[in-house]
């Protein structure tokens, strides 16, 4: 299942979903209530534009021009990723 | 030959993920299936503001990534704002695991405040009725409906953490139901788990093997009605399972447990197991004890495993189920957990399970600290 994501919506992370960088495990990880999840590179890249402010088209841009990538893959990449978090209750998105 | 030889290299010993620090055994409630020890540990007992701040430090030093703040009340101690700037100041992920009885709504702001990241509440039943009789506790689940309210407005995320038994799990729908207009993010539906209290009360709470059967399929059912509403996370019956649960995700690989007087437990339960000696954190530095604990280093890996875990596949899936149900059902906390079906014992489990859940009757044996002198005939709280 993947949420459809309009351009202008603006993804959130919600309250008591927060990234933090562990040095324990030498990794970027989300944490959320009672869950853990490991961030590969791609997810990290993602949620570190992810800020409740920039919509979802700003998001995407910012990461093709980041690194390099034809727009419609990281649109894709980014709203299969941010869908799972909508379904896992870690993240909303506000539909202006 | 010498006496000495060189340690046998043990099993790899992980980073643990979780602690759960249990700050007090005092509690309004009484519910008749805590899982604390039988043996509460009393107020005097308990450790003091500066050494718990001190082990929060010590566990994120660790490695560890989520502090579960519990008890017990943990509202009972009054340095539970200290208490939680303490986990903060560690970047621990504090969990505040609440009956909600002890708690403001001025003091789950300052909570907040002081950077508390998940609330998650007890509910005993769906109604006054049913929450109020099993949390002992009259008055109880107002109190809790008003915390749910004051959580969501505060936008802390809010898990309800409904502990099921024979005279609720046929209302689970309505327990869903609930959980979802109290705007709550996560449901853990926890079948009550026969250890510590509940072991008193098993005649009393035992489910049946059909409402079992249909917790599970209304479980399956809300899920997909819910994605993205409502995270359940649920705790099945074992007595009536094929496998057992993947207890604590395995002995002593994620997480630990800190008793209010400082002993450090690979699980809440196992002092039930007699032979194991604990370390307290008023003694020995956490790491140390994580490390080599005699209590942590018994059920690492599966050196220990008898058959059939031994040549079983599934030794790394469920790691040969709970170490303290084998020991209070085979005597032996190194048997396969009689919960599961390879075990020789798991056949009269079941005709005991079932037999328990047909009782009628059965009186509630409710949660209570011992009398703190000999039993008098008066005033006997």
């Amino acid at each position: 299942m993947t949420t459809e994501i309009p351009e202008t919506a603006r993804p959130r992370l919600l309250k008591g979903v927060r990234t933090r960088f562990d040095k324990a495990r030498d990794t970027w990880l989300l944490l959320a209530p009672e869950r853990t999840l490991e961030l590969d590179a791609v997810a990290a890249a993602i949620l570190a534009e992810v800020d409740g402010v920039r919509s979802f088209g700003e998001v995407i841009d910012t990461l093709a021009a980041k690194y390099d990538a034809p727009r419609e893959r990281i649109s894709a990449d980014v709203r299969t990723f941010l869908s799972s978090l909508v379904e896992r209750r870690m993240l909303e998105i506000d539909v202006p | 030959m010498t006496q000495v030889s060189a340690p046998r290299a043990g099993p790899r010993i992980q980073v643990p993920m979780a602690m759960l620090a249990e700050l007090t055994h005092r509690c309004p409630l009484a519910c008749p299936y805590c899982s604390n020890p039988v043996d509460l540990v009393r107020r005097s007992g308990e450790l003091s503001t500066q050494e718990w701040v001190d082990v929060f430090q010590q566990a994120a030093d660790l490695g560890v990534l989520h502090l579960h703040l519990s008890g017990g009340e943990p509202a009972a101690r009054h340095d539970l704002e200290e208490l939680v700037a303490a986990s903060t100041g560690a970047e621990l992920y504090s969990n505040l695991i609440t009956s909600g009885v002890g708690l403001t709504e001025a003091r789950l702001e300052k909570l907040a405040a002081n950077g508390l990241d998940h609330v998650q509440l007890s509910l005993q039943g769906v109604d006054h009725e049913t929450a109020d009789l099993y949390g002992g506790y009259k008055g109880g689940f107002d109190r809790k409906i008003a915390v749910a309210g004051w959580t969501v407005k505060l936008g802390l995320p809010l898990t309800i953490n409904a502990v099921m038994h024979r005279h609720n799990l046929s209302t689970l729908d309505l327990m869903i139901d609930l959980a979802v207009n109290l705007g709550a993010r996560r449901l853990e539906v926890a079948t009550v788990q026969f250890h510590g209290w509940a072991e008193k009360n098993k005649a009393a709470l035992m489910p049946t093997r059909e409402q079992v059967q249909k917790a599970g399929e209304m479980v399956h059912a809300a899920r997909q009605r819910l994605t993205g509403v409502l995270v359940i996370d649920y705790v099945p019956a074992d007595y009536y399972a094929t496998y057992p649960k993947a207890c604590m995700g395995g002995w002593a690989s994620t997480s630990l447990n800190i008793a209010p007087d400082g002993q450090v437990l690979p699980c809440h339960a196992a002092p039930t197991i007699p032979w194991l000696t604990f370390d307290n954190v008023r003694q020995r530095p956490l790491k140390e004890i994580w490390t080599h604990s005699e209590a942590f280093n018994a059920f690492r890996g599966d050196e220990w495993m008898q058959e059939p875990c031994r040549s079983c596949a599934r030794k790394a899936v469920d790691f040969g189920g709970c170490r303290c149900q084998a020991m209070a059902l085979a005597g032996d906390a190194a048997a396969t957990d009689p919960a599961c079906s390879k075990s020789p014992l798991h056949a009269d489990l079941l005709a005991a399970a079932e037999a328990a859940s047909s009782t009628r009757d059965a009186d509630l044996t409710y949660r209570r600290m011992p009398a703190l002198k000999q039993p008098a005939r008066t005033h006997n709280a």
